[in-house]
């Protein structure tokens, strides 16, 4: 028995230490590019400088500010403004390119369009596109003296499209959106769509239903899934809205540099050395982005896979 | 996509609404892919004067000056990009698989915890950490250096999320017991059985985060301050700023974008036959 025990304690501490040697290399870098930056974040929050002793000989001191930061960004007016313009963007962007996404791949699983091959891998190229150079196509597209829709107006007696005054930057930027977002959305949608098998669809024609009704009464109920995952990651990725703003600046005097809430970040943590306040700014547009991320999948959730749990 | 592939449904009937919609919408996403070939084609006079959609004479001449442009510093931008992508969306798709079949496949304390805190790191955005994460990368002496880029890049909750699904429904558990009673040991049984089981899934993994790579701005344009180290992102963009109100610049922007949209345009369109976008879809049931 003495003999025994040793040698398997030392066989199953090998099986113990077996996934977390596996999982080691993603832990550590978990940890140093993930865990400890948000705890960095939230500790710098709330940390500033303070003017120590009286008057004009007042030290500047770095120290905690208690909740100072947070009262900041939350009375920043330049950063509140940002998320408007952000949920003004995100309110045009958000539905137009899900409800296209849904609709391109529901016309290309539907049985009677041609050429689908062609259209897939179309709408499919921008996604290979950076954000900063679909921002740079687009933008010589927008520009008066490059743009072709512009010049065409010019052919015609028209003047130039102002495509970057207001309102007509947020769908400027929502065109963006739009034409790097859709393919890939489409192809989620697209990918769930074929995985349901085609008899669930053999009794609806039986009974006479039109493609539009199965469309609408099976197909579009079946990928709810895929469809929250897409409308989750188009908010997560519009409220990390920067590139696209950011490269269109040197072509559009309408775009401040705090334009949304990135840039007004990082112009904080860069420009003005408020390095609490820009990072209160990103714990609040964290927690905001997580919590909105929990309601939208608790919400769907419930509804969608309600039944099967 | 070859989920797709193998499953091919009858056509039958035609109807031209469907198909008009999706050419539309092909062609709307083709229009700027050409639109920037013929503009990179266009002496800088014949830019703001012919039709955008007439194709030019000076695309040598452009092709040249960008070539040529600050030493070649273009081409240099290239392959930092292909380095910070390439090398890390491998090392990526390793760092993912690993994880992902150690919570798949293996009962252990803390599992859950484990895969709770990923799903969280999936949430939450990466681009808010990007300044502590410089903040503390300057503390370590590595901020400005490849590795700033090179190192946060492969950590990538949403790989490792999908490396579990997919190792939980492609390896096993029996033929992972088998191995064992054969001797093999843990390494070699991931190395020489899983990995090969779950190819199909990594390539997926290895394609999303080879383009999150190339297309990230946002961690590079804060962790580089040396051009040279800049990926082609980042290098327009810096072209572009400074050529702020001077439109010399114009052409060679819009010829840098013509030359390194097209290459990444092919490389997607031979993968997206291998990649598995089902995975994503069906990732959320998991």
């Amino acid at each position: 028995m003495t003999t025994i025990t040793p040698r398997r304690r030392r066989l199953n501490l090998r099986g113990a230490l077996t996934p977390w040697l596996f999982a080691f290399p993603a832990i550590v870098l978990f940890t140093a590019f993930l865990v400890i930056p948000i705890a960095y974040s939230i500790f710098l929050s709330f940390r500033g400088y303070q003017v120590e002793g009286g008057g004009a000989y007042g030290r500047r001191v770095e120290g905690f500010v208690g909740i100072d930061n947070y009262v900041g960004a939350i009375t920043n007016p330049e950063l509140l403004a940002g998320f408007g313009r952000v949920l003004i963007y995100g309110a045009i962007a958000i539905p137009t390119v899900l409800g296209l996404a849904l609709l391109f791949a529901l016309l290309l699983d539907a049985p009677k369009a041609r050429l689908t091959g062609f259209s897939r891998t179309a709408i499919f190229v921008p996604y290979a596109v950076p954000g900063v150079i679909a921002s740079l196509l687009w933008g010589f597209m927008y520009l008066p003296s490059t743009s072709p829709m512009s010049y065409i107006a010019r052919e015609f007696g028209g003047s130039s499209f102002d495509f970057f005054g207001y309102p007509a930057l947020y769908f400027s930027l929502a065109n963006i959106a739009l034409w790097s977002g859709v393919g890939f959305n489409m192809i989620i949608i697209y990918t769930s769509l074929r995985a349901i098998p085609s008899e669930i669809y053999e009794a609806a024609r039986i009974d006479g239903a039109s493609e539009m009704k199965i469309a609408l009464r099976i197909k579009i109920p079946l990928v709810l899934p895929a469809i929250v995952l897409t409308g989750l990651f188009s908010v997560i990725g519009t409220l990390q809205l920067y590139s696209e703003p950011a490269t269109l600046r040197p072509l559009a005097s309408t775009i401040s540099s705090t334009w949304v809430p990135l840039m007004a970040i990082y112009q904080e943590a860069f420009t003005n050395d408020n390095l609490g306040g820009a990072a209160a700014a990103s714990v609040l547009l964290a927690g905001g982005t997580l919590v909105l991320s929990v309601v939208i999948l608790r919400f769907f959730q419930r509804r969608t896979f309600g039944d099967a749990e | 996509m070859s989920a797709t592939m193998t499953q091919r449904r009858p056509r039958r009937g035609f109807s031209p609404a469907a198909t008009l919609v999706l050419l539309v919408g092909a062609v709307y996403c083709l229009i700027p892919v050409v639109w920037v070939v013929m503009a990179a084609s266009k002496s800088p006079r014949e830019l703001f004067t012919s039709f955008s959609f007439a194709p030019g004479t000076g695309f040598i001449d452009n092709f040249m000056a960008l070539a040529t442009y600050g030493g070649g510093v273009f081409w240099r931008w290239g392959l930092n990009s292909v380095l910070y992508a390439g090398v890390g969306a491998v090392l990526s798709t390793l760092v993912s698989a690993m994880a992902g079949y150690a919570l798949a496949k293996f009962n252990f304390r803390g599992r859950e915890f484990l895969f709770g805190a990923i799903l969280a790191g999936v949430l939450v955005p990466g681009i808010v950490i990007a300044v502590p994460q410089y903040l503390l990368l300057a503390n370590l002496g590595i901020a400005g250096t490849y590795w700033s880029v090179l190192l946060p890049s492969i950590i990538n909750p949403f790989g490792i999320f999908l490396c579990r699904v997919f190792a939980q429904a492609a390896v096993p558990t029996d033929t992972l017991e088998a191995a064992r009673l054969d001797g093999g040991g843990e390494l070699r049984i991931f190395f020489t059985i899983v990995l090969p089981m779950m190819a199909q899934g990594l390539v997926t993994v290895f394609l999303l985060q080879f383009v999150g790579i190339w297309n990230n701005f946002l961690l590079p344009f804060i962790m580089l301050s040396n051009q040279d180290l800049y990926p082609i992102t980042l290098g327009l963009y810096s072209f572009l700023s400074r050529g702020a109100g001077d439109s010399d610049l114009y052409p060679l922007v819009i010829m840098g974008s013509a030359v390194s949209v097209i290459p990444l345009i092919v490389l997607v369109m031979i993968l997206q036959r291998f990649w598995r976008a089902d995975l994503l879809a069906g990732g959320l049931k998991g």
